[in-house]
C-alpha cells in the first residue's frame, strides 16, 4: 500500500527580518528541494511549514545548524484546479465533522490539477474521509516528487 | 522636626557607649537564646564577653537570607510565642519567604522609628497619611501605619490600586502626606491629570517613598508633579521593616536609626569591613529588638555611609540611596524577584533545563519585565494555537512565583548569550543606578 501521510517539517522561527533565509539557504546547500511552504506568523513567532524531497535529510540537516524542527505527518489531496474545486473538498471535511487546523494549497505540473496540503489531530478520520468521498489523495512519494 | 530630639542629634560618642551597651546585650541574648547564634558563635570561636568594642563586632559571622530560610518559620525567635504579637513576611523569592516576628515592644520600636521618619519628612498631628504601600504580610504597610499612630496624624489605610479611588480620597479627605513608590506615585499624578486634576492642586506636604530603586530625574519628577518634597524610606522585613533610614529635609541621605541598627559596609566580596564614603554592601545589626535579633544581616543593597553631622542637627549616620546589588535580584514594581525563580517556573512547564533572559524596562512610569526563552523541543508544536497557549501556561507560571505579571517572547534555540562560570541573567535597561 501506498503511504499517504507526507512528512512535513515545521521549523520554529523569530518574526523577524532576515530569519527566513538561513534555512532556506541551508536547505539548497544542501541540495534538498522545497517543494511547498507555508509559513504560519504570529507578531513574535512563525512556524515554517515545509514539503521537500526528503525530509530526514532536511531535518538533520536543519538541526546540526540549531534549529528546531518537528516532523508531522498531512495529507496532499488533487482537486481540480478551477472555481469551487477547494469548496468541494472542504465540504467532505465539513459533513465528516473534522476540525481542521491548518491548510495550504500549490499548482503542479498535472494539467487543471493543484494539490491541497491538510492537517488535523485526526489523521486516520480525515483520510477515510476522503477516500470514501473519492477525493484523491497524493501519496507521500509523489509529494516528495512533484 | 524631630520626633526623638535627645537621641536623635546625640553627640555621636554618646551614641557608640548606647550602641555598644545595646550591642553587647543583643548579642548575649541571642547566644543565650537562640541555637543559631550558639552554633554559629561556637563554631567560629566568638562569645558574648569578645565585644568589649563596636569594632568588635567584626569577629562576628554574618547572617544571610539563607540562614534566616533555614531557620523558618521561628527558627530565630528569641522568645516563646506568646509573646509575639504579629507576624510579618518577605514576599517569598527563592524557597521559603523569611518571617519576622515582633513582640509588643518591637511593634514600639518599630513605630519609633517611622514616626521619626514621618517628623522628618515635616508631617505631625494635623496632618493626614494616605499610605498606598500594600497592607498584608509586606511590611511596607504596617510600618508606615504604626509610626504615624505614634505622631498623632491621621492614617488612610488605602493599599495599593484603585487609582481614580486613590485621586478621589486625596481630594474629598484633605490628604495632606502620601507614602507610595516613585513609579506608582508617577502613575497617579498621570492619570489625575488625565482626569484634568492637577496633582499640584491637592494639597500635598510630603511624600514619603521607597521599597524600589529610583534616580534623582525620578524624584524631580514626582516632586514637580505634586508639588511637594519626596523623601526617601529603606527598609528591610528582615530587620524590621520600612523605617530603618529615613530622609530629613535636607535630602541628602538617609538617616539611619543608629540606636536601634547599627550599620556596616563591607566589602561584598571580601566581607571586610571598609567604613565610611566608599560604596559597599551595607550590613545591618538589631540593637533593640526582642522578638528575633538579626545580627550582622547581609542586605546585598549598596549603599555609602557618612557619619558627618547633618546640617538639620542630627547625628546619626546618613546612608546614600542605593545603588545597586550585590547579588542577582531585581525589584519590578516593588517586588522582589531573583531570576532562580524564574527558572523554577520555566522548569515547572517544560522538562529540560531552560535558556532564558529577563529584560527589565520602563517604557513609561511603570516597569516592564520581558522573559526570553529559547524554544525547544518539549514546548515546541507545529500549531499556533499550541504555541501561544505555551507562552501563556509560562507566564502564569512566572506569576504564580513571582506574583508579576510577564511577557514571554519565545526565541530561537542557541540565540541568548551563553556565560561561562555565572549566567548573567537580567538585562536592566531602567538606568537606575
Amino acid at each position: 500500500m501506498m503511504k499517504m501521510k507526507i512528512k512535513q517539517l515545521s521549523v520554529f522561527l523569530e518574526n523577524r527580518k532576515g530569519s527566513l533565509s538561513k534555512p532556506l539557504e541551508l536547505l539548497s546547500n544542501n541540495n534538498i528541494n522545497i517543494r511547498a511552504m507555508s509559513m504560519a506568523d504570529t507578531s513574535e513567532f512563525c512556524i515554517l511549514r515545509l514539503v521537500v524531497n526528503d525530509p530526514l535529510k532536511g531535518k538533520e540537516i536543519l538541526e546540526e545548524n540549531n534549529f528546531l524542527v518537528k516532523v508531522t505527518d498531512i495529507i496532499g489531496v488533487e482537486m481540480n484546479d478551477a472555481p469551487g474545486g477547494l469548496t468541494e473538498v472542504l465540504k467532505v471535511l465539513k459533513d465528516n465533522e473534522i476540525d481542521l487546523e491548518y491548510l495550504y494549497a500549490f499548482t503542479h505540473d498535472k494539467t487543471n490539477k493543484a494539490i491541497l496540503l491538510l492537517h488535523t489531530d485526526n489523521l486516520e478520520g480525515l483520510i477515510s474521509a476522503l477516500q470514501e468521498n473519492n477525493i484523491p489523495l497524493v501519496p507521500s512519494s509523489e509529494a516528495y516528487n512533484l | 522636626m524631630f520626633w526623638n530630639e535627645e537621641i536623635e542629634t546625640m553627640p555621636r560618642q554618646d551614641l557608640e557607649e548606647l550602641q555598644l551597651k545595646k550591642l553587647q546585650a543583643t548579642v548575649k541574648r541571642a547566644f543565650n537564646k537562640i541555637p543559631y547564634y550558639n552554633k554559629r558563635y561556637t563554631q567560629a570561636e566568638v562569645y558574648p564577653e569578645d565585644i568589649e568594642t563596636l569594632k568588635d563586632i567584626e569577629k562576628l559571622p554574618f547572617i544571610t537570607k539563607d540562614d534566616l530560610r533555614e531557620s523558618y518559620p521561628f527558627g530565630l525567635f528569641a522568645v516563646d510565642i506568646e509573646e509575639i504579637k504579629e507576624l510579618h513576611s518577605s514576599s517569598g523569592t527563592t524557597g521559603k519567604p523569611v518571617v519576622s516576628g515582633y513582640t509588643e515592644k518591637d511593634l514600639d520600636t518599630w513605630a519609633e522609628t517611622t514616626a521619626r521618619g514621618l517628623k522628618m519628612m515635616g508631617l505631625g498631628k494635623a496632618d493626614i497619611l494616605q499610605n498606598t504601600h500594600g497592607y498584608g504580610m509586606f511590611t511596607g504597610g504596617f510600618g508606615v501605619h504604626y509610626g504615624c499612630h505614634k505622631i498623632g496624624a491621621t492614617i488612610i489605610p488605602i493599599s495599593t490600586g484603585q487609582t481614580r479611588r486613590q485621586i478621589e480620597i486625596m481630594s474629598d479627605f484633605g490628604t495632606t502626606g502620601l507614602i507610595f513608590t516613585p513609579s506608582y506615585g508617577i502613575h497617579i499624578g498621570e492619570v489625575a491629570l488625565e482626569d484634568g486634576i492637577n496633582p499640584k492642586d491637592l494639597g500635598i506636604k510630603a511624600i514619603g517613598f521607597g521599597a524600589e530603586m529610583w534616580t534623582e530625574e525620578i524624584r524631580q519628577r514626582v516632586e514637580e508633579l505634586f508639588g511637594a518634597k519626596a523623601y526617601n524610606i529603606y527598609g528591610l522585613t528582615e530587620l524590621m521593616g520600612p523605617g530603618i533610614g529615613v530622609e530629613c529635609g535636607e535630602q541628602n541621605g538617609l538617616h539611619i536609626a543608629e540606636d536601634i541598627y547599627y550599620p556596616e559596609i563591607i566589602d561584598p566580596n571580601t566581607g571586610k569591613v571598609i567604613g565610611s564614603e566608599k560604596s559597599g554592601e551595607l550590613v545591618l545589626t538589631n540593637l533593640e529588638r526582642e522578638g528575633m535579633p538579626v545580627i550582622r544581616f547581609r542586605t546585598k543593597d549598596l549603599t555609602t555611609l557618612t557619619y558627618e553631622k547633618c546640617s538639620c542637627g542630627r547625628t546619626h549616620a546618613r546612608m546614600s540611596r542605593i545603588t545597586g546589588r550585590s547579588d542577582d535580584m531585581i525589584k519590578v514594581k516593588g517586588v522582589a524577584i531573583f531570576p532562580s525563580q524564574i527558572e523554577k517556573a520555566l522548569l515547572k512547564v517544560g522538562d529540560v533545563e531552560p535558556h532564558y533572559m529577563i529584560i527589565v524596562t520602563r517604557p513609561g512610569t511603570l516597569d516592564e519585565i520581558e522573559v526570553k526563552v529559547e524554544a525547544s523541543q518539549d514546548i515546541f508544536f507545529d500549531g499556533v494555537k499550541e504555541m501561544i497557549a505555551i507562552q501563556e501556561k509560562i507566564g502564569k507560571s512566572i506569576e504564580n512565583e513571582t506574583g508579576i505579571r510577564v511577557k514571554v517572547t519565545l526565541v530561537e534555540p542557541k540565540t541568548l548569550p551563553r556565560f561561562e562560570g555565572k549566567a548573567k541573567r537580567v538585562i536592566d535597561e531602567r538606568n537606575l543606578h
